[in-house]
């Protein structure tokens, strides 16, 4: 058993939600980079530049990278083994709160009801799943609404099959046009229930961008409906070109005999995430 | 090692307009322009709108004269020291959709966001002979360097979204909807777009 004191999660929590807000990850600037050099319209090409100066400018003055810093989405990996002396949901929502502040970010959060502020961008969204070992992986995901309002989620007859899968979040793509910041990393749950479709849609968006899932049927399907975006003609921004989106990471998991559960987490190009293991 | 090979070709290349707008100027600028924009604007997202509702609905005059003005759907972030702002990219325009024929009944020539208006914006917009324009979304750090003065005028309990006044120098937008109807967006859906 390894014991952990709060505040090493605190401060390690802090650390990645500054640097999440400011410093994009290889894996996007990556993204963007194959985008610009394969894009075929030279407005988007010229945005796509546009959208690498940004990423420089944010990291080397650590401004950010968009004004809108997200609603932190925490995906906690806590070991089996590992006993945190205090609350560990607590010091997750102090190191938020301290990043957002010290970090000079966008606080976004607040009531549903009254619309007020709750002035620290608390509280983050947290999600803790038990592992195997000795160890805190921390993944933290800054999700930004302009995207996460533009997603959905369908309960589909299984009749609906893979086609009645790929026509959804295809239409919902098209729908939301330029308002979620395209190029975009779409995420899609697929199977289990309601909620936890949602959740498996999400939890795509935490893969290395562009990664195909293991399972080789999944894998095809990702491929199909990115080309299927593509080929609409939407494009960075909703001002053309073949880049509308960069990526599509399918997430499944089985499903009760009658239900066939789609839900769709559409991610904007300023994608920022950063992970610690403690 | 910078990532960068050169500046967009676009930003050399933008037609320039100054604000608030002269006489006729909204009039000449059409769908799919790449416009280049400086002067003074003021800048408002949903809780700005939703306190100038309250304060038309009570007879009260606004805090600032929008006539002739453009109106920046922004929340910025805070400004560290030494900095005028934080990113300052645009938001979602259509949350703003069901306020903005009220304003532009004020004199308000131009909104300025991203993603498309709605069916009953761009009749008011035609109407009023205004203008739409789209900045670019997730751009934020680099827009900010294009705001030389930003202070806040009114609403600022509100955090991000208070109304504040910015002057910007070469802040660069596209027009998506001009006085004559179009809209650019559809015009690339329908590959109309030049």
């Amino acid at each position: 058993m390894r014991y952990i004191e709060p505040a090493i999660i605190t401060e390690a929590v802090k650390k990645i939600t500054i640097s999440a807000g400011c410093d994009l990850e290889p894996d996007i600037l990556e993204g963007l980079l194959k985008a610009r050099d394969r894009e075929t319209s030279p407005l988007a090409k010229n945005i796509l530049e546009l959208f690498l100066i940004n990423a420089d400018v944010a990291s080397r003055e650590k401004i950010p990278v968009c004004q809108d810093t997200g609603v932190a989405v925490v995906f906690v990996e806590l070991g089996r083994d590992v006993h945190v002396n205090g609350d560990l949901n607590e010091a997750v929502q102090l190191g938020i709160l301290e990043g957002y502040e010290e970090g000079y970010l966008r606080k976004s959060v607040c009531d549903p009801i009254t619309r007020v502020n709750t002035g620290t961008n608390t509280p983050a969204v947290i999600h803790i799943e038990f592992v195997p070992g000795e160890e805190i992986k921390i993944f933290m995901l800054p999700k930004g609404c302009g995207s996460e309002n533009m997603s959905g989620l369908t309960m589909l007859p299984p009749s609906a099959g893979l086609q009645g899968m790929v026509d959804f979040v295809v239409s919902l793509v098209v729908v939301a046009g330029p308002n979620p910041c395209p190029p975009l990393l779409i995420g899609v749950g697929m199977g289990g229930t309601f909620e936890k479709a949602a959740l498996l849609a999400k939890k795509a968006l935490t893969r290395s961008l562009g990664t195909p899932n293991s399972r080789q049927d999944v894998a095809g399907l990702e491929e199909e409906i990115l080309q299927k975006i593509n080929d609409k003609g939407c494009g960075v921004q909703g001002l053309g070109g073949i880049n509308t989106a960069l990526a599509v990471h399918v997430e499944v998991f089985p499903s009760h005999i009658a239900s066939l559960p789609v839900a769709v987490n559409i991610q904007c190009h300023a994608h920022r995430h950063k992970e610690v293991v403690i | 090692m910078s990532l960068l090979r050169c500046k967009p070709v676009f930003l050399d290349d933008l037609k320039e307009v100054r604000l608030p707008f002269e006489e006729g100027v909204p009039e000449s600028l059409h769908a799919g322009d790449l416009v280049s924009l400086s002067g003074i604007l003021y800048t408002g997202r949903d809780q700005t709108h939703r306190r100038m509702m309250d304060l038309l609905d009570s007879g009260k005059p606004l805090p600032v004269d929008l006539a002739g003005h453009l109106l920046y759907y922004v929340g910025p972030s805070p400004a560290r020291p030494g900095q005028v702002i934080g990113a300052a990219g645009p938001t979602t325009s259509y949350r703003m959709d069901t306020y903005t024929p009220r304003l532009l009944e004020l004199g308000l020539k131009a909104t300025m966001g991203k993603g498309a208006r709605s069916q009953v914006v761009q009749e008011a917009m035609q109407k009023q002979k205004c203008i739409y324009l789209a900045a670019f979304g997730g751009a934020g750090a680099y827009l900010s360097r294009c705001i030389t003065k930003a202070e806040i005028v009114a609403f600022e309990d509100a955090g991000p979204e208070a109304l504040y006044k910015f002057t910007v120098e070469g802040f660069p937008a596209v027009v998506i909807n001009d006085v004559h109807g179009r809209d650019y967006y559809e015009m690339v859906r329908e590959g109309r777009s030049t």
